[in-house]
């Protein structure tokens, strides 16, 4: 039975808008309580994975898998460069033709390789990417846990006296954090270059596009943007792996199927809230001055 | 039935509950096994026998009750002890559970990579030693989805014994398998018990292969053990007249290991609760 359920049984009528009231707000709690539930299980796996993966990088003794690791980077990563590459090139050039008639009625069509610069190594390089790679890798690792779950291979691992966090979560979490960071770079060049290009098509000189791209983007532009991109990296892979290893036994096909459309929605609204924690902390901070 | 050299059990569970949903899957289980003896614990479907199995491995925990591996409580070890009592029992899932981004070699080379300091060398020899325990050294480069389901079952055993372990599990060994398979596995089950010196818990509801390779039996009904003994006991009473089965237990142990459309089980399910179902079902369309 629900929580909004057995609320709704329990209650004792003692007028509608009361007995609404109540159901709400009981409902809200049990809302509430559930979110912040899986909110805690998300960081107790973070917490085991950041304490294992420290173990194998830096402690003797402990293994890491770096075979794994360069098979998820692998996988997560160098497979998702077309992909990346091709939205970028997409972006880099919308951006610049959207903004090019108001500018150059104000002559300062010039600007558009500052405005795409900023926008692409701020902001669009690592949002795009993270947005990519929820889908490209989000999904796909959460389908593979939850096949994983349904057909005993976790509780293999786990009679075998393996850690299923520092074989299956540790490599994947790591994987997704460094390729979204990687791919982020190239998406910022790629902005750029597709900038370069459009801007031709719009009568702008190459040499001074490319100059006022360089100069519009500074040291911190540019590790903020690569900071960001590693924070979504992180989501992505935590909530991937928690969702994919949530999936019980008895679901089935229907359960991994629910993992992998939560992954990428939760994914999606995790990146975007947070791109909006980032962007209001670097304001204030003055750090895009 | 095998000579039992040590009087000791090497697993006793006592008084075991379970309830999933308010729903009491294990019911107060009592059960020993002895070293170097094949145990059959057989049930009709959701009798609770895969539940019992799975806490024994430590999947699960129990309401109450107590379960004793190697003399040590399972119930309250943490992690990290759980996980040594794990190096020193193997088993096999129902669908052989194998990992499946890895080779047939791979998945038992895993084990021996991450709970020994074996060389590479000794490892790949060590490998193909367990494969061809159980016949399956020439398969050791295939994936598991290229095999059929009695060779990943054979695969799961050998990755099962990869660190020779003192007592291996079965959940449901025969299932889903051709009869010639299911014999084949049987056998497998009967030799490396005998080879290895190993202690076997087997799962099953597959009657022809539990009278094949039982030491001794235990049968369990709606989360309660109804019986334990010999095989020689089971038989007897799978081919004894109903006349010879005084109590209503002995007529459905009878029932389940004849595999009788008629008998106490089916009188059971027929009469379970269908007036009341009927009645309620009325009254619903009533309101």
């Amino acid at each position: 039975m629900s929580v909004c359920e057995s609320v709704e049984n329990s209650s004792e009528n003692p007028s509608f808008a009361r007995r609404w009231l109540a159901i709400v707000g009981r409902c809200s709690i049990g809302v509430t309580r559930s979110f912040l539930g899986k909110i805690g299980s998300v960081f107790l796996l973070l917490a085991e994975a950041t304490q294992i993966a420290f173990k194998g990088f830096f402690l003797p003794g402990h293994k890491l898998g770096k075979e794994a690791l360069f098979f998820q980077m692998v996988r997560v990563g160098i497979k998702a460069i077309p992909i990346v590459i091709l939205i970028q090139m997409a972006i880099g050039m919308i951006l610049p033709l959207q903004m090019y008639p108001k500018l150059a009625e104000f002559g300062q069509a010039d600007q558009i390789a500052t405005i795409n610069a900023i926008a692409g190594f701020r902001e669009l390089g690592p949002l795009m990417t993270a947005i990519i790679l929820s889908g490209f890798a989000g999904a796909s690792i959460a389908a593979e846990l939850g096949t994983m779950v349904t057909s005993e291979e976790i509780e293999a691992l786990e009679a075998s006296a393996l850690n299923p966090v520092r074989f299956l979560v540790v490599p994947r979490l790591l994987a997704t954090v460094l390729m979204t960071v990687m791919l982020t770079v190239i998406a910022d060049v790629v902005m750029v270059f597709s900038g370069v290009l459009t801007g031709m098509k719009l009568g702008l000189d190459p040499d001074t596009y490319y100059q006022m791209s360089v100069s519009a983007v500074n040291l911190t532009g540019f590790v903020t943007g690569l900071v960001k991109a590693a924070v979504y990296g992180t989501l992505i892979g935590l909530i991937a792996c928690h969702l994919g290893l949530s999936v019980k036994p008895w679901q089935g096909s229907e359960g991994v199927g629910q993992a992998t459309t939560n992954t990428v929605v939760y994914s999606i609204v995790a990146i975007v809230i947070s791109a909006a924690i980032f962007t209001m902390i670097f304001y204030s901070y003055g750090l895009f001055n | 039935m095998t000579e039992k050299t040590d009087p000791s059990p090497i697993l006793i569970i006592s008084e075991l509950v379970k309830s999933f949903s308010n729903q009491r899957v294990l019911d107060g289980i009592n059960l020993e096994v002895y070293p170097g003896e094949i145990m059959v614990i057989m049930g009709g479907s959701g009798c609770g026998k895969s539940t019992l199995l799975r806490h024994i491995i430590g999947s699960i925990a129990p309401d109450s009750g107590s379960i004793k591996l190697f003399g040590q409580e399972m119930t309250t070890l943490d992690d990290k002890a759980l996980n040594a009592i794990r190096k020193r029992f193997g088993i096999l899932f129902q669908s052989g559970a194998l990992f499946n981004s890895l080779t047939i070699g791979d998945n038992i080379a895993l084990i021996l990579k991450e709970h020994t300091n074996l060389d590479a060398t000794t490892i790949e020899i060590m490998v193909k030693i367990k494969l061809e325990l159980v016949n399956l050294r020439e398969h050791a480069d295939k994936m598991p989805a290229m095999i059929s389901g009695g060779m990943k079952k054979r695969a799961g055993l050998a990755r099962a014994i990869a660190l020779d372990p003192k007592i291996l599990f079965y959940d449901e060994p025969s299932a889903g398998l051709d009869p010639v398979t299911s014999a084949q596995i049987d056998q497998l089950i009967i030799d490396l018990t005998k080879k290895l010196h190993v202690t076997s818990v087997v799962v099953t509801h597959e009657m022809d292969s539990a009278f094949t390779i039982a030491d001794r039996m235990c049968m369990l009904d709606k989360g309660k053990v109804l019986k334990v003994g010999t095989r020689q006991e089971f038989e007897w009473l799978r081919d004894s007249d109903p006349a010879d089965c005084p109590s209503e237990q002995d007529r459905l142990i009878r029932q389940f290991l004849r595999g009788d459309a008629e008998g106490p089980i089916t009188e059971r399910k027929l009469t379970s609760d269908y007036e009341e179902d009927l009645l309620m079902a009325s009254l619903k369309h009533e309101k």
